[in-house]
């Protein structure tokens, strides 16, 4: 059997969102920027895609800039958030431990050139409160930037109160949606976000694609110099079976949420009751504030490496916030935020399902996972340790 | 693909993987924070040669297949020769590992030489102590150069 369980990373392109594409390739492939019909045509199609994603997130057309994907659209605004603070002399920004890297790498940068980042503290339960970000906030805080929800572990954040929060500050508030979009329901104006990214190819678009929202009146700042397209904001003939692609993969993600949600939440439950039952394991994040999708736990004794290419031996696709699958020193900074130690950290496990997931995957899935992490342990000095009692367990039993 | 064919062989058919009882020699080296800890347990003979090898690794899958290895390497082996095999080799004989995984060929060559150690002294064995790294030391240099 092949599971792909790995939704998180990415996903495969939806049927709907490659017919509009390879429609697009064929009969819209002129230059939008072109004043003659061929290039007015793909101008049209461009803006329709537009509008139809604006209407999707409940945001106007001019709000939507077209971006090579989340890491660009979380880049662009957070530069542009600063860039606009400076101007006023605000030059504090406040953010979370768990953010994703296209966060917190743009950040360090800033910090380099004189910008203060206040990085929250997550709870346990894998959670930032609005109280938190309301403490944070100093009169010269020029941005709030917390993620929707988080890519490891899929908890949701207080997003609307957080926002609530800023807006009631005179803050900035942006937002990597990335894992949120097309998984559960998000509307700009009630969620009260000023700014917000999203990657097309985690809701069955195309890959290379994304937006960067921002509410009428922000300015953006442009990273990418050249022609006038997206109202100068953002240079580079625009991509526009991607677009088109991506406005499909949103739309029918959008009209499906529901019906998606009910079919992927059980299939969850189960997984997570079913990952349970072996012995110390651990759900991370909070039991229910989380994207429907997203499953992660970690297992002590094992590291998540030779879990993961072990379950890939028996056709399961998955992800691990081990160190070994980064290539990195630390294991995954998400769980590390949590507060679970850096030898429990290396072995955790990402599962993530969508709507074309069945239940006798899900089956399988949990009869493949705790042989393997049983076979593991049984080759574990650290598993050893654990159980001689001269290692004490970090999770109940 | 990550791996070379044998990395995959030797992760999913470890060789010589367990414990052992009656060990004339245990040597533990690496660090769980690190992510890896390898344990080496070796049976030597009166003419000073490594009758069997057995090991456990807690570890991504090159740390599992470089113990593999290097459990192979070994047995069979005089301890002279024991001593001197190099994560270099470990590294050749699983035909390459990727340039951030190749602290785990280094674990496995100390693995051998706490091994070796943990027998030396069990045994009133004289050696050159200079000779042995204390443990998970080197290992962990190598992280921080990273």
């Amino acid at each position: 059997m092949f599971v792909y369980a790995d939704h998180a990373a990415t996903t495969p392109m939806s049927e709907t969102a490659i017919a509009a594409m390879t429609e697009a390739m064929r009969t819209v492939w002129g230059n939008p920027s072109s004043l003659h019909t061929v290039g007015q045509e793909a101008k049209v199609a461009l803006e329709n895609a537009r509008e139809e994603i604006a209407s999707l997130l409940g945001a106007t057309a001019k709000e939507i800039t077209f971006t090579s994907g989340g890491s660009e659209a979380d880049n662009q605004a957070i530069v542009s958030a600063a860039k606009l603070g400076a101007a006023k002399g605000k030059k504090h920004i406040v953010s979370t431990k768990f953010e994703h890297h296209a966060i917190l790498h743009t950040l360090n940068k800033l910090e380099k050139e004189g910008y203060e980042v206040t990085y929250l503290d997550v709870h346990e339960n894998g959670l930032v409160t609005p109280e938190q970000v309301k403490e944070a906030i100093r009169p010269d805080t020029a941005l709030v930037t917390i993620m929707y929800a988080n890519n490891e572990i899929g908890t949701l954040q207080p997003i609307r109160e957080i926002g609530a929060v800023c807006r009631a500050a005179g803050v900035l508030f942006h937002t990597d949606a990335v894992q949120a979009i097309g998984h559960i329901a998000v509307d700009v104006v009630k969620d009260n976000i000023d700014l917000l990214s999203l990657s097309a190819h985690k809701f069955r678009g195309p890959k290379g694609v994304g937006i960067l929202y921002a509410r009428r009146g922000i300015r953006l700042a442009t990273l990418i110099e050249g022609g006038a397209q997206e109202r100068g904001k953002r240079a580079g003939t625009e991509n526009i079976p991607a677009i088109v692609g991506m406005a499909a993969a949103l739309k029918e993600a959008v009209a499906n949420l529901e019906a998606n949600t009910a079919k992927v939440v059980p299939l969850r439950e189960k997984l997570i009751t079913g990952l349970r039952k072996i012995p110390y394991s651990h759900l991370n994040g909070d039991r229910d504030a989380r994207v429907p999708g997203i499953v992660n736990f970690c297992f002590e004794g094992i590291e998540g490496e030779s879990l993961l290419l072990l379950l890939d031996m028996r056709g399961i696709a998955c992800s691990s916030g081990s160190a070994c699958t980064s290539g990195s020193l630390d294991p995954s900074h998400v769980l590390l935020s949590l507060g679970i130690p850096h030898e429990v950290a290396h072995g955790s496990l990402r599962i993530s399902i969508d709507e074309t997931n069945t239940e006798e995957q899900i089956d399988y899935i949990l009869e493949a996972v705790p042989q393997v992490v049983s076979y593991l342990r049984t080759m574990s000095p650290v598993w050893e340790d654990l159980e001689s009692g001269k290692r004490k367990h970090f999770f109940a039993k | 693909m990550l791996y070379s064919e044998k990395v995959m062989d030797h992760f999913q058919n470890p060789r010589n993987v367990g414990k052992m009882d009656d060990a004339d020699g245990i040597g533990e080296v690496g660090n769980a924070k690190c992510g890896d800890i390898m344990k080496m347990y070796i049976k030597v003979d009166e003419n000073g040669i490594i009758t069997d090898v057995k090991f456990n690794t807690f570890g991504c899958g090159s740390a599992i297949a470089s113990s593999s290895m290097a459990t192979e390497m070994i047995k069979g082996k005089p301890i002279d020769e024991a001593l001197k095999l190099s994560n270099k080799a470990v590294v050749e004989a699983l035909d390459g590992l990727p340039a951030h995984k190749l602290h785990c060929s280094v674990l496995a060559e100390e693995a051998v030489r706490a091994a070796v150690k943990d027998y030396y002294d069990k045994h009133g064995i004289a050696y050159n102590p200079d000779e042995f790294c204390a443990g998970d030391c080197a290992h962990c240099h190598e992280h921080d150069a990273q």
